[in-house]
């Protein structure tokens, strides 16, 4: 059933990420999360699948968050770009890692000509005390990016 | 599971950016858990994608991974030029899908 291709292609990318950064060094950001080296790897990693090889730029894209997240399981994040969404300077996606969860992938988001302001919200998990990133990719290809730091309580990415 | 539920202002002004609110109950497996019993890997299904369309045309889109809380909301911009009706899918590993609508008013 596709149900199982789906996770089979997870473990398939999991392993291609492994074998990138060195499986003992994925291991490791796996099962004993306190490794900073490894998590950041792996998100620089994916973060350059997303955007290639264009440098982000700091700034216009700005993180709300708590300041201490007591429960890891459902941490309030929100994500707004400066833009006047039109022309070069639309923001056409903006994606969210987060560099400290075993997979620092979160979400991304596409906008239109009619959304009006290249914002959004919603609930993620959080590993640990972690950077969240956002990229905001902008229609004329530059790419902006914003940092927020979380402190985290209660880990949620529970097994 | 499911149940989607969502917020879109009945009335905007010309040219105004309002904020519609979306909520679905689902339990984004992660498919890193284990089934305590037996030990085995509880399969991943989670919303993998979510789309908004005004009149047919897509206005905003997100994809979702594990890292998304169970229950997923989200919330985004929308600043319509003319009255219309706003569709809402939410697209489930496996490709089952939710949907929903809502109408609003540009004046």
């Amino acid at each position: 059933m596709s149900q199982t291709e789906v996770s089979g292609g997870v473990h398939r990318r999991s392993f291609l990420i492994a074998a990138g950064a060195g499986g003992a060094a994925f291991a490791a950001a796996q099962f004993t999360p306190g490794i900073a080296l490894a998590d950041k790897a792996l998100t620089e990693q994916a973060i350059k699948k997303v955007i290639g090889d264009r440098k982000p730029i700091e700034g216009r894209v700005s993180i709300d968050g708590p300041e201490i997240a007591e429960n890891g399981n459902t941490v309030p994040v929100g994500f707004e770009v400066e833009s006047k969404m039109s022309g070069g300077d639309m923001v056409k996606a903006v994606h969210v890692f987060a560099e400290g969860n075993p997979r620092p992938e979160v979400a991304n988001f596409w906008f239109s000509a009619d959304s009006g302001a290249a914002r959004g919200a919603f609930r993620m998990r959080m590993a640990k005390t972690q950077n969240l990133i956002a990229l905001a990719e902008m229609a004329d290809g530059k790419v902006y990016m914003g940092k927020r730091l979380v402190k985290v309580t209660i880990g949620g990415c529970g097994g | 599971m499911s149940r989607p539920r969502v917020r879109v202002p009945r009335k905007i002004k010309k040219g105004d950016t309002v904020t519609v609110k979306t909520l679905i109950a689902h339990k984004m497996e992660t498919g890193v858990r284990r089934n305590k019993k037996t030990g085995k890997l509880i399969p991943r299904k989670i919303i993998n994608s979510f789309e908004a369309k005004i009149d047919g045309k897509t206005v905003f889109k997100a994809a979702l991974h594990p890292a998304v809380s169970s229950n997923p909301y989200i919330s985004f911009a929308i600043s319509p030029k003319k009255s219309g009706k706003i569709d809402f899918v939410w697209t489930e590993d496996g490709g089952k899908t939710f949907t929903k609508s809502a109408k609003f008013e540009v004046a």
